[in-house]
């Protein structure tokens, strides 16, 4: 399968980039690791005039944390995230990021990738609601910082502006009494999850919710935060009871569409043990276990 | 930028299997299109076309990836590694070998993605457990041998190279 003709650029640097980008018009494309574009090209469903080769970019694919700030460049691979000092601290971004696709996907796909294709069950959106991530974007007059919940505006929809890149993710590095948990249910390696449930919590003395973020992937065109849920457990006790009730609260508001990965039934029954799992990881990762990630599919 | 409509040729160099390769490519040539129809390396296999089966397995810069999914521009100035760059003056590499002393493979047409996903694993992990194994391999499909004399054969070639 041959992709539509195209132009090929590969500049140097960011500016140029941007700049190339804004002259070339709407009809041209960033192309970062191609894990998402290059299928899409090959079954023709875009035939952008030119693509603007920014994979190589330097600079673009540290990782750091400065001031309890973590930062992860845009180009930063799924692989080289999951194996990283920083997924080691903040577990749950090993969760996530080793639990993409297969190894050679891994190997090339990018979080900037993945965050502005905003497909529904792409796995980085929801986990980087749980953590309240703000999405750095640039384009040839300068940038700017948009939270994850207003970055992704609908299904396949961004808050991007034209020639504007994702040049980053930040977010503040969770306390110490928090833990995360993200897992995605997948019917085989290389396919997107049928439903994910994502969770970061936090507890003061006596198992106490201080906090807590509830969040379900590919359960509606744009990643659920689940508010009535989250209230359940927050100031509460974790107790096995308001862990159900918060389950049941989830179910309700979420609304996954029946599809090839499922009907809406099958996934909210899978969100319902998703959430328990992924909960019970994350309340003994807040307590300070170290608890391994589920990645699994059957 | 000036260009003209006719179709743009980007001068690429790659080093294949130790090689330097020279060539004016289509952008939109796909690494696997340029590695069998341009270099005429056929061992490298196309299974699905759609990313999901591994048998276009190949190294680009110590990295396993499936090279239906990547366009040759994108390997520009990288080095590639193709099962044809696995055997060494006559002699099977440890890892063909095992495959084909366990039957690790039936119909063969996996097997250079199945060589190359686990050449990547062994390289950062020489004694890998059969979960790493399974993980690593869980990008690549065999529709005959029922992966668990594959699982064998990456067994026996990591302690055969352990005792190299
Ligand atoms: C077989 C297979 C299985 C997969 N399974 C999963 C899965 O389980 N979970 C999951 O989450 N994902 C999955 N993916 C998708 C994968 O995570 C991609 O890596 C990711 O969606 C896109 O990243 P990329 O770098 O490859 O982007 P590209 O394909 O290069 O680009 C994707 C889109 O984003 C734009 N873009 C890229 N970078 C930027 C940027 N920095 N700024 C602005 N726009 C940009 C491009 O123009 C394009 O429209 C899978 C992909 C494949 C091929
Ligand atoms: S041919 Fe590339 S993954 Fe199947
Ligand atoms: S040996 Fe036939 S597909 Fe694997």
């Amino acid at each position: 399968m041959y992709p539509a003709p195209f132009r090929y650029f590969r500049p140097g640097s960011l500016d140029q980039a941007l700049t190339l980008l804004s002259e070339l018009g709407e009809s041209s494309r960033p192309l970062a690791g191609g894990q998402t574009l290059i299928p899409i090209l090959k079954l023709r469903m875009d035939e952008p005039t030119d693509l603007v080769d920014i994979g190589r970019l330097p600079g673009l694919g540290s990782i750091n944390i400065e001031d309890g700030i973590i930062h992860i460049g845009s180009l930063a691979t799924h692989a080289r995230i999951g194996r990283h000092a920083v997924a080691g601290m903040i577990p749950v971004l090993a969760d996530c990021a080793n639990g993409i696709a297969d190894a050679q996907v891994r190997n090339r796909g990018t979080i900037g990738g993945s965050v502005s294709t905003a497909d529904p069950s792409c796995d980085w959106p929801t986990l980087l609601h749980t953590l309240d991530a703000d999405i750095v974007c640039q384009n040839a007059h300068g940038s700017r910082s948009v939270p994850i919940r207003e970055f992704i505006a609908d299904a396949y929809t961004t808050a991007l502006g034209n020639a504007e890149l994702v040049t980053g993710i930040r977010f503040k590095c969770p306390p110490e009494n928090s833990g995360g948990s993200y897992i995605g249910f997948k019917k085989a390696a290389p396919a997107y999850p049928a439903a994910a449930a994502g969770i970061q919590i936090t507890l003061a003395e006596g198992d106490v919710c201080s906090d807590v973020r509830l969040v379900l992937g590919a359960a509606g065109p744009r990643p659920v935060i689940c508010g009535e849920a989250e209230s359940i457990l927050r100031g509460n006790t974790i107790t096995r009871a308001n862990l159900e009730k918060a389950a049941e609260a989830i179910i309700a508001e979420s609304d996954p569409p029946s599809d090839i990965r499922g009907s809406s039934g099958f996934k909210r029954t899978m969100l319902h043990s998703l959430f328990m799992q992924a909960a019970d990881i994350a309340i003994n990762r807040a307590r300070g276990n170290r608890v391994q990630g589920v990645h699994e599919y059957v | 930028m000036n260009m003209s409509e006719s179709t743009q040729l980007v001068p690429i160099t790659v080093s294949v299997n130790g090689k330097t390769c020279q060539r004016q490519v289509e952008p939109r040539l796909l690494l696997v299109e340029f590695i069998r129809e341009t270099l005429g390396l056929t061992g490298t296999h196309i299974g699905c076309d759609t990313s999901f089966c591994g048998a276009c397995t190949v190294i680009v810069d110590g990295d396993a990836v499936k090279s239906c999914t990547m366009l040759a521009v994108q390997a520009d100035g990288s080095e590639i590694l193709t099962v044809e760059g696995l055997e060494r003056d006559g002699v099977l590499h440890p890892l063909q070998q095992a495959f084909s002393s366990n039957h690790g493979l039936q119909c063969g047409y996996c097997t250079p993605g199945m060589l190359m996903s686990s050449l990547a694993l062994l390289a950062d992990n020489p004694n890998p457990t059969r979960k790493d194994i399974r993980k690593q391999l869980a990008g690549n499909i065999c529709r005959c041998t029922g992966y668990q004399n594959i699982i064998k054969s990456i067994e026996a070639a990591a302690s055969a190279m352990q005792e190299d």
